[in-house]
């Protein structure tokens, strides 16, 4: 089958893919441009190991076709932060002790990511919701939560000093 | 898991993809958020040839409101029924119904289009189609027809839409009164193990007017007929509740598989039709 010129804007970087239009996104982040953050888990889009931000959306990338995505502008876990200079989020998971493998790590953050640019203080309830399609199969989601709801209150802090 | 190879095309506008649909044929399927026929084409369940994506087709997106009667896209995300407030306002049940579909990623990318032409009997918005007593707008080379939702389904995956139609739109009128979309589901993301649409408009104490549906609950999504009409005209007492029951259980058919047994399953839908004339009557 022909492959496909793809244009991507991955972390802010734009990039030219020559790929088949059966491979999935997730192959494409992984293997063909080296972004390992995004985890292939179930693979049928269930656990949000994969998961992504896509055109201001967060997508399971294990159920997109890379061809869907041509023209898309998408962000993975490592356009967040860098050692050195982590996101709020990823010190709060440090801090709070919001993983234990770390195999769901990125889809998490990158999902709590989306939630709170859409809805900045959110209740425990609102964050149980907007992240139920994330699993993790280690820390009982109680420290996740914690977390979520700490970078919350950090991320508005910083928001409120650099007003 | 890697899907059969298949060649991949982004119609411009509608009249691109009906001709793409007639090019192609029985190789061609279209694509529009592709949460429940991705995983299929990844199992290999289904082998698509030509996949038509519907994303570049604006006249497919957005939901306009005259008055009371609705019209709402087939591109239109769960997420974005979700959003909508004036929709809120004047037919909430469909964002109660939105926010019990798999979990938020996938109301991100799924639409109401694909929900309610997929024939899934799994999927939520079928029921509640038929419960508003919704038509499906398709479109196809012969022009544009209106199907309504209560006859759309024949059996699983077999509906009404011919080959060469694409689904574009549905279109209903709110009716007001309360409403609920009662769910019970062994998980996130799971399907139902049995869910109730209820509408009920009230006229002083009593309901004059009521539409149930089920769905999961036979190969085909189930707008109880029967039910609405035992719960019209009464004050929805304990005993009127017991007759709009018994109606719905002898309209549904559920088989046995992962979620349970048939007689698990009756007497699921039974306590969830209980919850979703409560709610409703609550709020009309």
């Amino acid at each position: 089958m022909k492959k496909m010129q793809l244009t991507l804007t991955v972390n802010g970087e734009a990039h030219d893919v020559l790929a088949e239009p059966r491979e999935l996104l997730i192959h494409v982040l992984r293997e063909r441009l080296g972004l390992t953050g995004p985890h292939i888990g179930c693979e049928t889009s269930h656990c949000g190991a994969c998961t992504i931000d896509m055109n201001g959306r967060s997508v399971k990338s294990c159920t997109v076709f890379a061809a869907q995505a041509d023209g898309a502008t998408i962000t993975t876990i490592e356009g967040l932060g860098a050692p050195g200079a982590l996101h709020p989020l990823q010190e709060a998971f440090r801090e709070h002790h919001g993983l234990q493998c770390g195999f769901c790590t990125p889809g998490m953050i990158t999902r709590a990511y989306r939630l709170l640019q859409e809805n900045p203080s959110p209740t425990e309830a609102e964050v149980r919701m907007g992240m139920a399609g994330n699993l993790c199969r280690c820390t009982g989601y109680q420290n996740i939560v914690k977390a979520i709801l700490a970078a919350a209150t950090e991320m508005n802090t910083l928001k409120e000093a650099a007003e | 898991m890697i899907p059969a190879a298949f060649e991949y095309h982004r119609p411009p506008d509608l009249a691109a993809a009906i001709a793409a649909l007639r090019d192609y044929g029985d190789d061609a399927r279209v694509v529009a958020g592709g949460h429940s026929l991705i995983p299929m084409m990844k199992l290999r369940m289904a082998e698509i040839p030509h996949l038509i994506d519907l994303q570049a087709i604006t006249a497919l997106k957005g939901i306009s409101i005259d008055g009371s009667t609705v019209r709402i896209g087939a591109m239109t995300t769960q997420a974005e029924l979700i959003a909508h407030d004036g929709l809120a306002s004047l037919a909430p049940i469909l964002r109660e119904t939105a926010l019990q579909i798999a979990d938020p990623q996938v109301r991100y990318v799924g639409t109401i289009g694909g929900n309610v032409a997929n024939g899934d009997p799994g999927n939520d918005m079928p029921a509640l189609m038929q419960c508003l007593d919704a038509g499906f707008i398709l479109a196809g080379p012969d022009g544009e027809r209106t199907v309504s939702a209560r006859e759309f389904y024949q059996s699983a995956y077999v509906t009404l839409r011919e080959d060469g139609e694409i689904l574009t739109a549905v279109s209903f009128e709110a009716t007001g009164g309360g409403h609920a979309y009662e769910k019970q589901k062994r998980k996130i993301g799971d399907y139902a193990t049995a869910a109730a649409a209820v509408l009920m408009v009230k006229d002083k104490t009593a309901c004059s007017r009521a539409s149930v549906a089920m769905t999961n609950l036979s190969d085909v999504p189930v707008w109880s007929k029967a039910a609405g009409d035992a719960l019209a005209g009464t004050s929805c007492g304990p005993a009127d509740i017991d007759a709009a029951v018994a109606a719905m259980l002898a309209d549904i058919a559920p088989t046995a598989d992962n979620r349970g047994p048939v007689e698990f399953k009756r007497h699921v839908a039974g306590v969830i039709l209980r919850r979703a004339i409560a709610r409703a009557w609550s709020r009309a």
